[in-house]
């Protein structure tokens, strides 16, 4: 791989504003919203023929900042594995566009922005949103932008039904659809989880009906949110090899300061969430989530009907939270609808993390699926690797 | 397997001339995607795969093709009946658990079935049984006995008699030896039999030139 000491190199986001009275968004509750910024990132160039976008989609916690460093950082975005020089996105071919959802708090509009008629942060004043705001919300920007077709949407786990919601809403917009770690319906145990989150954070005293800006914040309520959440983003065998049994070498000031490595990793990643996270949008954000169910009653069967778009569908063996039974849905919808589709469970032992860190069989597989999609790849006999 | 003058091996041509020009095409247990490659390439087909293994999955995706991570024995309920032109079982289907289930299903799933199987009765492999004692290793049975993904050893004419008592309906039989197709006793010489299979009721003919010689 003589590519593989390139970088995408020094990236910044840009915002993108719209939806100004009196044409705001109109949500999927009926209310209408607005005006709303997206915060993006794009690496790459779009070619003239403006037919070699692809729309990344963040999962819960993720942001518009996708791969490369921002300047001063240490760390690069969070699928810099993914994107980048004759990576699986790679950006020498691609125009690679990262959006932050709506209702987020990394640059776009969520419930900690201010709210231009009280001059105050929206805190629950924010509007209930949707997977489908997000990606109306996201049509926008991609207009902005110039692009009529999408040459994918993909994402892992919300991102995935981000990706899923685009095909379905605009799916004479989408060529080809990568959904990853995803489901089509999120399931009663998947809400269960979130609710523990939100439950959390409600509890907090600092949490104050969700007006803590400025005040102190409900950090140790976020905290054993995203402590939950970690537990569920793992698998058994992930823990066991990375942390055993171990007990943590400092001398413990109390009985029930963490004593296990485990209650240690998850502490410090609690703790540490409140320094990028707001805790209203985690609300809003697992709400979103839960409320997902793409084909809303109806069959997915029949909503699957029409579309044109191929599937790379992706899911990881050791992923319980978003069991692989949930990805074979949405192939089996494919089947019968009679899209062009590919499903592959990948061998993996992070759990539903793999999305992000098990990278090279899920590279390989995006990879040369895009060029398909490209019209760069034709079936052949012999092997193009 | 004996391969032709470009390259494709005999059985994947003998496949590739039954099945029609932008044809539907199920391949069960397609492997790495060679035959289904072929099939696109050559006949323009519609072409769908099934394949339990990760590793041929990527060898698929790489060529550019479509395929389901799946297991034949339960892959295949999902589809509604007559969703391909051609079901194809090669060199798969003795390696299902339940061959009845499979065979059954891909005969509603396709309009016509494609089996190729190795002849557990090629000379051979007869030769190796009787006169020395051992599990037959032969070009188209190539695995030792203990590594062999084989759950069903059958001959041609196992085969034959097989459909016959489930009315399945032979349509076309074709032969192949080691190094070119074989008319005469082909339960003898052939190492591998392909099959054209639809679900009529009406039992093998009995004239059939190619079917009659069972050695």
């Amino acid at each position: 791989m003589e590519k593989r000491d390139k970088q995408i190199g020094s990236v910044e986001t840009r915002y993108y504003t719209f939806a100004h009275p009196p044409s705001e968004l109109e949500l999927e509750s009926g209310e209408k919203f607005g005006p709303i910024t997206l915060a993006y990132e794009t690496y790459g160039k779009l070619n003239s023929e403006k037919s070699n976008a692809i729309l990344i989609h963040h999962a819960l916690t993720g942001d518009a900042h996708a791969a490369g460093f921002h300047p001063g950082d240490k760390d690069p975005g969070w699928w810099n594995n993914m994107i980048g020089p004759g990576k699986a996105f790679d950006t020498e071919q691609y125009f690679v566009i990262c959006s932050n959802v709506l209702g987020g708090c990394k640059g776009s509009t969520g419930p900690a922005s201010i709210n231009p008629i009280t001059g105050r942060p929206y805190g629950l004043q924010f509007p209930v949103i949707t997977i489908k705001d997000m990606v109306n919300a996201q049509r926008h920007l991609i207009d902005n932008l110039g692009i009529d077709r999408l040459l994918a949407v993909v994402g892992g786990s919300m991102g995935g039904m981000q990706a899923l919601q685009w095909v379905v809403s605009y799916p004479d917009r989408v060529r080809s659809v990568i959904p990853v770690a995803t489901t089509a319906n999120h399931s009663p145990q998947q809400i269960a989880f979130n609710e523990v989150g939100r439950q959390a954070i409600m509890a907090d005293p600092n949490w104050n009906e969700g007006d803590y800006y400025g005040k102190d914040l409900p950090a140790k309520g976020l905290s054993v949110a995203r402590m939950v959440g970690h537990i569920t983003y793992m698998s058994d065998v992930s823990m066991s090899e990375k942390f055993g049994r171990k007990f943590k070498n400092t001398k413990q000031p109390f009985k029930f300061s963490p004593e296990f490595e485990v209650e240690g990793y998850l502490q410090y990643r609690g703790d540490n969430f409140i320094k990028r996270f707001d805790p209203n949008s985690y609300l809003y954000i697992t709400k979103a989530i839960d409320y997902f169910d793409l084909a809303n009653g109806t069959g997915l069967r029949e909503l699957f009907k029409g579309i044109t778009a191929p599937f790379l569908i992706i899911a990881f063996k050791s992923d319980w939270l978003y069991p692989a039974y949930q990805a074979q849905e949405i192939a089996r919808a494919c089947k019968l609808a009679g899209i062009d589709a590919i499903y592959c469970e990948l061998n993996s032992n992070y759990g539903h993390d793999a999305f992000l860190v098990e990278v090279d069989e899920q590279a390989h597989l995006i990879k040369y699926f895009l060029q398909r999609v490209a019209g760069k790849l034709k079936v052949i006999d012999e092997h193009n690797v | 397997m004996s391969t032709t003058s470009n390259g494709i091996s005999l059985d994947h041509k003998i496949i590739k001339d039954i099945i029609g020009s932008s044809s539907s095409v199920l391949d069960l247990g397609c492997g790495d995607g060679e035959l289904l490659a072929v099939l696109v390439r050559e006949k323009n087909v519609k072409a769908q795969g099934i394949e339990i293994d990760d590793k041929a999955i990527f060898d698929c995706v790489a060529r550019g093709l479509s395929v389901f991570h799946d297991d034949i024995d339960s892959g295949l309920s999902d589809y509604e009946d007559k969703s391909f032109d051609f079901v194809i079982l090669n060199q798969s289907f003795q390696q299902v658990k339940k061959p009845d289930a499979v065979l059954k299903e891909a005969l509603r799933v396709g309009k016509k079935v494609i089996i190729g199987i190795p002849n557990f009765a090629h000379i051979k492999a007869r030769f190796q049984i009787f006169f020395r004692g051992r599990t037959p290793v032969t070009g188209a049975l190539p695995y030792e006995w203990h590594d062999t993904p084989n759950l069903h050893f059958l001959s041609i004419l196992d085969f034959m008699n097989y459909c016959k008592k489930r009315n399945m309906t032979i349509e076309e039989a074709y032969f192949i030896g080691s190094k070119r197709k074989i008319k005469l006793f082909p339960n003898l010489f052939a190492q591998t039999g392909i099959f054209v299979i639809s679900g009529t009721s009406n039992p093998v003919s009995s004239d059939s030139s190619e079917g009659r010689d069972y050695g």
